[in-house]
């Protein structure tokens, strides 16, 4: 069995710091529900990087090249913005991680910001993945679901990542002018990866009505003249000539011809279908429970959101308070996960780690196949362990151990496996750390034992 | 910095434990052929790639995306007067040339919707449902090779993570260059140890200490420390991965992923955009991969696989959209090349799939099926059974080898 404060501490929040434990002392599950329902200040860290729309409006002017391609000195501002403000966003959201007195929080950032993935694989879009995250999702994570999806679906960030800010409606005044037309990333991937889930009930009819509904929705630059513009939206804008006009038929329903209010309708009836509370419900417990989630605790978060209407609040309570949720031997940390969970240990921010420290975990993280931002596609991350538990990665890790053992040569073994995994420790584990030639040697020994590298 | 073999060899205890494959087995493996896989991840659009320039509709229906027929940055490198390459692919144009390069056309899974992640999924489970399974076709491939001797593993990823393709009951190695200061093979002792009751971690440590040893012996201590970036890593690891298939003692079977497919947006035509960006990188790894193969390249065949294919025309951003059928292509010193296989189905309007897509008409198992007969001598039941499940009645393509 593994003592409730451990799970707490790891599995829900991001790792024990140290003291972290024993301030969670007996009420673990009062201590994640008061995370909920503090204020959520933004972390320093990140608070003081500017928002979306300055960084907008530094860019130039919108112009078009005759090509129909956006203009050279354009491209070349904006993988500036990424250049510059990318290793600062980054760092920055792992120093908030590392740091944090309510980790809790901050792993539901990290999982709401992977269920809607923006990725710096694009680089168009690397330089505004953090104030995606400070926009987007952190103001919604215990709010309604909807407020969310309209949120992040809008934010500039992802209308470039998925290619809305490109697409056009067929008959739209703008298309037909420029011979411009639908683009159905953003669409398809809406339903499948953000909402309805894969088999949860659409066509490739619906992805192209769906495509026609968003048409519209784009970026705000500079130049643009105001008076092309219907509805503002936290640096994103809605242009009423780029967007199709005419009815459209989506999952059965027929919705008018509403400009800018046509999105916001369909985003709250996708957040209220059936599919998507079992397509949400279904992530959550993978997240937290097991790889195979267990079907009863499935089952119960969906008819929570159901029920709520999808109150975030509580959702996760219930989460909280599910009993499978303290069971079982939890789940294999990915890299984000464990690298995160070792500067915890250590206290990072305390007395050690300066200004550097986020610097260095993003640094890490590359080696070790998870670099910040940069998921591999629109899904995200992969939330299992057959994805994250292979030979050259282990091995990385192994190396990384090791490397942390002899920096923290000064540090008492003993006193950061009573602080981060305590008595859940096995008896191997904790023979190895106690019989090992040196200290550096039993902290990365900790570091890779099997308690360590699961949450 | 020492490498690990550097440190293996000064170390005996660990191998004097068994627990270090200093030498590795040199027991013949059950095959001489190599067969790697090219995953491109994301739906390569094959009437890019492989333009069916010959076709009258061709220039029309892919409007500002057609490749000329004049030679230049934005002309095709013709193959057969009806397909021709991306002026990208040089080196695929001189495999063909020298007939070491087979493409096939209008091919697709058994998949017919249009979900990258689902598509994925089919393609590499070998099944004909996404998630009917968690091992991949080529393992159970791996799995029908028969018996290896010593440490051997048959199987090799190319990259940190294993692809589906390749999990399964089969144990594979995996390689990625090592970008952190290895750690000491006494550590790695203390850390086998502590795994003693864990199968699953202690078995995955043994797998990940033989390949590192694999690739000192293959690479030197030049292995490693690299650090890989979108544009340079399919070149490090097919070099790499290349020189591990070359040893005698080496993994038969190899995969290799290929990002950058899903385009969207700003396609481009043939010396700019998102697709000259990502042939050029399979361009360049496929290089790679045959000068690290060196001579064994004779017994090799790469083939490359795509969850689905894209739109045939373009979307209203300069990009294609998610579709059906796509090209694949079939390298190697063993194959029978210089040839386009397809029964074209043609690109008018009512000949496209769903009035959108190249349609379908070769199966991707048929393809498989036919190397794999030929190549690694399997069975055609345990091809119909095993291997891609439920297709007894895809036949397996034959003549594609040499013979």
């Amino acid at each position: 069995m593994i003592p409730a404060a451990v799970i707490a501490a790891n599995r829900f929040g991001l790792g024990a710091r140290p003291g972290e434990l024993a301030a969670i002392g007996s009420d673990p599950r009062g201590w994640l529900k008061a995370q909920i329902s503090s204020a959520n200040a933004i972390p320093a860290s990140i608070a003081a990087q500017p928002g979306t729309e300055a960084r907008l409006a530094e860019l130039p002017p919108a112009t078009m090249g005759a090509d129909g391609q956006p203009q050279k000195d354009l491209i070349q501002a904006v993988l500036k913005l990424a250049r510059d403000r990318y290793p600062v966003d980054a760092a920055a959201a792992l120093d908030a991680a590392m740091t944090s007195q309510t980790s809790f929080v901050e792993r539901l950032v990290a999982f709401w910001s992977n269920h809607f993935t923006v990725s710096a694989l694009r680089p168009a879009v690397a330089g505004l993945i953090g104030p995606f995250q400070a926009e987007a999702i952190r103001p919604h994570l215990f709010g309604r679901f909807v407020d969310l999806l309209k949120a992040a679906t809008l934010h500039p960030a992802m209308l470039l990542y998925l290619d809305n800010a490109v697409s056009f409606g067929p008959d739209s005044r703008a298309g037909q002018r420029r011979d411009k037309g639908l683009n159905e990333n953003l669409a398809r991937e809406l339903m499948e990866l953000h909402t309805l889930g894969v088999n949860g009930g659409y066509t490739q009819n619906d992805v192209r009505e769906l495509a026609k509904i968003l048409t519209g929705w784009t970026i705000h630059r500079p130049g643009q003249p105001e008076r092309a513009i219907a509805a503002e939206r936290g640096g994103a804008v809605f242009i009423p000539f780029i967007h199709e006009p005419g009815q459209k038929t989506l999952l059965g329903k027929t919705y008018g011809d509403a400009g800018q209010n046509e999105a916001e309708e369909v985003l709250e009836d996708l957040a209220r279908h059936p599919s998507t509370a079992r397509f949400i419900a279904t992530k959550l417990a993978r997240h937290f429970i097991a790889d195979d989630p267990p079907s009863s605790a499935v089952a119960t978060l969906a008819e929570t959101f159901t029920k709520t209407d999808g109150d975030l609040a509580a959702v996760t309570t219930r989460l909280i308070d599910l009993d499978e949720a303290w069971g079982g031997d939890g789940k294999y940390r990915a890299p984000y996960d464990w690298v995160v969970a070792i500067f915890r240990a250590f206290g990072a921010g305390d007395n050690s780690g300066g200004d550097q420290k986020g610097h260095s975990a993003v640094q890490v993280l590359d080696h070790l196949g998870q670099r910040p931002f940069f998921a591999p596609s629109p899904a995200g991350w992969p939330d299992d362990a057959a994805s994250w538990l292979a030979p050259e990665s282990l091995l990385a890790r192994i190396d990384y151990a090791q490397a942390v053992g002899k920096a923290r040569a000064e540090t008492d073994p003993m006193k950061i496996v009573d602080g981060t995994v305590g008595p859940a420790i096995s008896a191997e584990s904790r023979f190895s750390v106690e019989h090992a030639p040196s200290r550096p040697e039993a902290i990365a020994l900790l570091l890779v034992s099997p308690e360590f590298l699961r949450r | 910095m020492l490498s690990r073999r550097h440190l293996l060899s000064l170390t005996g205890s660990a191998a004097a434990m068994g627990l270090l494959p200093v030498r590795l087995a040199l027991a013949d493996a059950p095959t001489d052929a190599r067969f790697v896989l090219a995953i491109q991840r994301g739906a390569m659009d094959g009437l890019h790639a492989v333009p069916p320039y010959g076709d009258p509709n061709y220039a029309a229906l892919r409007g500002t995306l057609a490749l000329s027929d004049k030679a230049g940055l934005d002309g095709v490198l013709d193959l057969d007067g009806r397909f021709g390459l991306h002026p990208k692919l040089t080196e695929l144009k001189a495999w063909y040339d020298q007939g070491e390069l087979l493409v096939v056309h209008a091919v697709a899974t058994p998949y017919r919707e249009r979900s990258h992640f689902d598509g994925q999924d089919l393609l590499e489970n070998g099944t004909i449902q996404p998630h009917a399974g968690d091992s991949g076709w080529l393992n159970r491939t791996i799995g029908l090779m028969g018996p290896t001797a010593g440490d051997q593993r048959l199987g090799l990823a190319l990259g940190e993570d294993v692809p589906l393709a390749l999990r399964g009951k089969v144990k594979v190695a995996s390689w990625a260059p090592a970008n952190l200061p290895a750690a000491a093979p006494d550590f790695l002792n203390l850390v086998s140890a502590m795994y003693a009751k864990q199968p699953q971690l202690g078995d995955t440590l043994r797998q990940a200490i033989s390949a590192d040893a694999m690739a000192d012996q293959a690479m030197g201590a030049n292995a490693g420390m690299v650090p890989l970036r979108p544009n340079n890593a399919a070149r490090i690891l097919a070099e790499a991965g290349g020189k591990l298939l070359a040893q005698d003692n080496g993994p038969r079977i190899a995969v290799l992923e290929l990002q950058g497919w899903d385009t969207h947006t700003n396609q481009g035509l043939g010396a700019n955009g998102r697709m000259a960006q990502a042939l050029q990188q399979m361009n360049d790894a496929f290089a790679a991969l045959k000068s690290g193969l060196g001579a064994a390249w004779s017994k090799t065949v790469v083939m490359t696989a795509t969850e689905f294919g894209r739109t045939a025309r373009p979307n209203g951003s300069g990009g294609t959209d998610h579709g059906t059928a796509t090209a694949l292509f079939l390298g190697g010193g063993a194959v029978a090349g210089k040839r386009v296989i397809a029964n074209w189905p043609g690109l008018e309007f009512a000949q496209l799939y769903q009035n959108r897509d190249l349609a379908p008409t070769t199966d991707f198992r048929a393809v498989a099926k036919g190397v794999l007969a030929a190549h690694l001598a399997l069975p055609q039941d345990a091809l119909s059974n095993v291997v891609f499940p439920q297709s007894g009645q895809v036949r397996p393509m034959q003549e594609l080898l040499r013979a």
